[in-house]
């Protein structure tokens, strides 16, 4: 009974996500066109002054589209956690986040359903991507796009979890775009998304460091190698590792004892 | 003890603070079954962090708050399930649809497809709104969609109900729909209210009064109890008193 519980709840955040995202078209369209424009103008302007060699999982020379094609699926995956992050201040700030607090069931629990709600929308604009990308020429082989799919949840739960994790710190909507400028842009750029790590190790030590360490890196290789069959089992377990520790965080973050309710200073009572 | 005996709510010895502004100081109060509380009190007094504490929203450590019998903080779970909330904001999705505001809260409070149907069908049409069940809340104005949240705050048939500032920015008629309908509930059903108001004229003759001014508890009682202690005539005299004196 208790267990039907859960899964009902689980049911109803996944289903009212889906819904909203479906009524906001405009989101749908927006989260594809930035990758696109990565795809078909950046990439294709780069192709030639950024030359990548073989490197795996890849076996021969690549076209530059090819390389950024995981990064990008990253980018979807980065952009749809934050972009949950901010719908839950925004719902915190609207107070529709109540009706879910509320609820008769751990506070941890609804937040993970939250994050695979999230998740489950990122993956369905990371598909559709893929599938835009297919018809560019941009294939992968086809069991790689069924190997693909644990990687782009355990990434895009991990993203959503720093998202969440944000969420729960940031104190209002206004104070939301800075940290996204400082979250995504130093994510994206100081990461393999868009150049490999020894590309980065050649301009700057520093870099190569910050962009080896950084989750996202790890992340985009996770995909990568899943696109084409293969297991990267660092990868692996550095985005998993990165996952429980923004989850467990963000879940701190949300206690109603020690959490971001309370110190927020209250409501005008 | 019978089930009925028990008080859907009972607060006691509660305090809390914002840093050092005490927001709470040591309130305590009980609301019986079938018995409607208003909850009076100026702006600023207090209310709305009660009801963030009862909600579990935010966690005090002094003092107790049961639900039905269920400590908050001990069986928090077991005590959510006999609360439903009306917040003094809107906590509708405006994008979906009445059904689907109303499907979503009955899953999160586990009911299965059919009961969820049968439970919204009853809510609404009690409140002569299932015939636009199919519109998106966006459609629907304040009054309504109010109602709307009523209904969604009863579906899983709670104890108490929690009400805070419901008819703020709504124009006379739909305030006055609104406030006999919670009555009516309370007399009808057997439900315990909690109605949270600055609003004199929202008070019955048979209401119960709880005064919280700047945190603490004024009176407590029904309307003749408290018009004697503050010898007062008229409840908006005894609030007025209540909150004069004491500030």
């Amino acid at each position: 009974m208790r267990l039907m519980h859960y899964l009902r709840a689980l049911r109803g955040i996944m289903a009212r996500e889906l819904l909203r995202f479906v009524h906001q078209r405009e989101r749908f369209v927006s989260a594809l066109v930035r990758p696109l424009v990565w795809l078909f103008i950046f990439a294709a302007g780069f192709r030639s002054t950024l030359g990548v060699a073989i490197i795996p999982p890849y076996e021969t020379y690549i076209l530059y589209e090819v390389y950024i094609t995981p990064g990008l699926l990253g980018m979807i995956l980065l952009f749809n956690g934050m972009q949950s992050s901010l719908s839950m201040v925004y719902d915190r700030e609207m107070g529709s986040m109540k009706t879910l607090l509320v609820c008769p069931l751990p506070r941890w629990y609804l937040l993970i359903d939250k994050l695979l709600a999230g998740v489950l929308v990122a993956v369905l604009q990371a598909y559709t991507f893929l599938l835009i990308a297919w018809f560019y020429d941009i294939q992968a082989p086809l069991e790689g796009y069924l190997s693909v799919l644990p990687a782009l949840v355990l990434s895009g739960l991990m993203l959503g979890a720093l998202g969440l994790l944000l969420s729960s710190f940031v104190k209002q909507l206004e104070n939301f775009a800075g940290v996204m400028n400082f979250v995504i842009f130093p994510m994206f750029f100081l990461s393999t998304a868009l150049y490999p790590l020894w590309k980065i190790q050649e301009s700057s030590e520093l870099l190569y460091t910050l962009a080896s360490y950084n989750p996202f890196s790890q992340a985009v290789e996770l995909i990568r190698f899943a696109l084409y069959g293969q297991f990267n089992l660092y990868a692996c377990i550095y985005t998993s590792v990165a996952l429980i520790v923004f989850l467990i965080i963000a879940i701190i973050g949300y206690n109603p004892s020690r959490g971001m309710m309370q110190r927020k200073g209250g409501p005008a009572a | 003890m019978t089930l009925n005996a028990t008080p859907a709510l009972t607060v006691a010895g509660l305090s809390y603070a914002y840093g050092k502004k005490k927001a709470l100081d040591r309130v305590s109060f009980a609301v019986a079954p079938g018995e409607c509380t208003i909850l009076l009190g100026p702006n600023g007094a207090g209310k709305t962090t009660l009801f963030s504490l009862i909600t579990r929203l935010y966690d005090s450590r002094e003092g107790r708050i049961l639900i039905a019998g269920h400590d908050v903080r001990k069986e928090f779970s077991r005590a959510l399930a006999q609360l439903g909330v009306v917040f003094q904001q809107t906590t509708l999705d405006l994008d979906l649809t009445v059904l689907q505001n109303l499907h979503y809260h009955a899953s999160l409070h586990g009911l299965s497809r059919r009961r969820a149907d049968a439970r919204i069908r009853e809510e609404l049409e009690r409140q002569g709104m299932f015939e636009r069940r199919k519109e998106k809340v966006r459609q629907l104005n304040g009054g309504h969609r109010r109602r709307v949240e009523i209904a969604r705050a009863l579906l899983h048939e709670p104890r108490l109900l929690l009400l805070d500032e419901p008819t703020v920015g709504l124009d006379v008629p739909s305030r006055k729909a609104i406030v006999d309908y919670v009555h009516r509930l309370c007399s009808d059903s057997g439900i315990a209210v909690l109605w949270a108001t600055h609003l004199i004229d929202e008070i019955y003759e048979n209401d119960r009064l709880v005064v919280l001014h700047k945190g603490a508890v004024r009176a407590d009682g029904s309307i003749p109890e408290v018009l004697k202690t503050t010898g007062a005539e008229t409840v908006g005299d005894a609030f007025h008193r209540l909150t004069r004196e004491a500030a």
